[in-house]
């Protein structure tokens, strides 16, 4: 028995003394991409043999951890201002950076029937909570007040906000009925291309600022090749399948030219 | 250096600790009394039950709470039914979260104290003629006094740090449900570090000091 147990102990230590590291790479994803990240990162394994470790979060909360010193080699983020931040303070790999995704807003109720298809509900009321995303926090809910600003309904509907800290706990306060609708992206309420049970308006893209979803590749990642190549994978014709089968909108084709970042033209 | 905003924060934080510890004395003082007397085979699992937030993280205990006092949950049915409306982003939803989120720290200081007193003193006042409501009153409660303050300081402090629970079925209400932990992990979340930093070691003080007087109150009264 002792003898046993000496053996899977050791078989233990030498499983995690393996090395690996050589076609390792780390990448930092915003918590809104994680599901069709982990679909893309498999995708990328299968065909480069690469590891792909994945660690999702809070947009500001991965920067948090990259100024100190986390081990991130590739950053998906939520919004286009942190991975510019990141490339001015030295932190990410300039001219590296490059859209991979555009957010769609939506909103949302569990509800079938109860929000229409031109959001006419924010005008005649009859809610009581209405939920978004903190919009100091998170790119949605910054989204959410300019749509409301708008429509000019965002004084008469203020009273009624409750905020979730990121758009994963917003949409957890329309599933469970607390707020009768919310806004939220479409990624969350899209499962494998279809739509979760309720309602929801796609809301207009005039009505918003762009959700410019920005990655770059990290200082610690510069001389993985591995990390560059997840970094050019993002733009192949079969990721970007993927990103759009999750209710996003894709940046402009890349052409021929792949380690370039595509211009930041809206589209 | 403190916005409006976080001040209301401050003061909506110190009325809740104030009014979950006034509850939590109720409520935990009876089932601390009966915990310390009881030979029932209930003891364990109660027990148990009142201790769980110590080990929960408070994000299971907040969404339970999501679900069960939603619209669509038997508790929300309930209260909704009743004319209570439902407690996710209400003031009085965090004071209930909060009650059960601290009720060990209560119960369990309480606990202790009323077992420390032993069986003697009651059984000497109750053949002196004591009835049950006086000796709890006259000779429990003065006994366990220390037992009382630790209580209440620690279901006070626990409440002002609470986090997890109030984020999940708070909403983050301005003046209603945004409290100061909410405020300082807005503050850090969208990388305001000098006001974070200002209200988070006004907190640190602030525990220390609770703190202080919990520990310095306890090596003056210890028993001879």
């Amino acid at each position: 028995m002792n003898r046993r147990l000496m053996w899977c102990w050791s078989s233990c230590l030498l499983l995690l003394a393996t090395p690996t590291r050589a076609s390792e790479v780390s990448v930092a994803v915003a918590s809104n991409f994680a599901g069709p990240m982990q679909i893309i990162a498999d995708a990328f394994a299968k065909k480069t043999g690469h590891h792909v470790t994945m660690v999702t979060g809070a947009t500001g909360k991965l920067y948090a951890q990259i100024k100190n010193g986390a081990p991130f080699e590739v950053l998906l983020a939520a919004d286009d201002t942190t991975p510019a931040k990141l490339e001015a303070e030295g932190l990410g790999v300039a001219g590296t950076r490059f859209s991979y995704a555009f957010g769609k807003l939506a909103l949302y109720s569990s509800k079938a029937g109860y929000v229409d298809t031109a959001g006419a509900i924010l005008g005649q009321g009859g809610f009581q909570h209405l939920a978004i995303a903190n919009p100091k926090l998170a790119p949605y809910g910054a989204a959410a007040i300019s749509v409301l600003r708008e429509l000019h309904l965002l004084e008469m509907l203020r009273p009624k906000f409750v905020q979730g800290e990121n758009i994963a706990q917003t949409l957890e306060f329309v599933v469970t009925g607390n707020a009768e609708l919310g806004f939220v992206a479409l990624s969350q309420i899209l499962v494998s291309g279809k739509a979760r049970e309720g309602s929801y308006w796609l809301v207009p893209e005039q009505l918003y600022p762009a959700l410019r979803q920005d990655a770059v590749l990290l200082k610690k990642g510069e001389k993985n090749a591995a990390a560059r190549a997840l970094a050019t994978y993002l733009r192949t014709e079969s990721a970007r399948r993927v990103i759009e089968r999750h209710g996003y909108g894709l940046p402009p084709a890349p052409s021929g030219e792949h380690s370039e970042a595509p211009p930041h033209a809206s589209k | 250096m403190l916005s409006a905003a976080d001040a209301s924060a401050v003061r909506l934080t110190l009325e809740l600790a104030s009014l979950t510890t006034a509850l939590l004395l109720l409520l935990g003082t009876p089932i601390a009394w009966w915990l310390a007397r009881t030979t029932s085979r209930w003891k364990g699992p109660i027990a148990a039950g009142v201790a769980l937030p110590l080990v929960l993280p408070p994000t299971v205990l907040g969404f339970y709470l999501l679900l069960l006092c939603g619209p669509n949950g038997a508790i929300g049915r309930l209260s909704a039914a009743l004319g209570l409306g439902t407690l996710p982003f209400t003031f009085g939803g965090l004071v209930v979260g909060s009650t059960l989120y601290s009720l060990p720290f209560v119960v369990q200081p309480l606990q202790n104290s009323f077992e420390a007193i032993g069986a003697r003193p009651l059984e000497v006042a109750a053949t002196l003629g004591a009835g049950p409501w006086d000796r709890f009153f006259t000779v429990a409660v003065p006994l366990a006094r220390k037992g009382f303050i630790t209580a209440a300081i620690l279901g006070f402090a626990h409440t002002v740090g609470e986090f997890g629970v109030v984020l999940m079925i708070g909403g983050g209400i301005p003046n209603k449900t945004r409290v100061l932990s909410v405020a300082i992990y807005e503050h850090v979340e969208a990388l305001e570090y000098s006001d974070a930093q200002f209200l988070a070691a006004g907190l640190v003080a602030f525990s220390f000091l609770v703190l202080l007087a919990l520990y310095s109150l306890r090596a003056d009264s210890r028993p001879s």
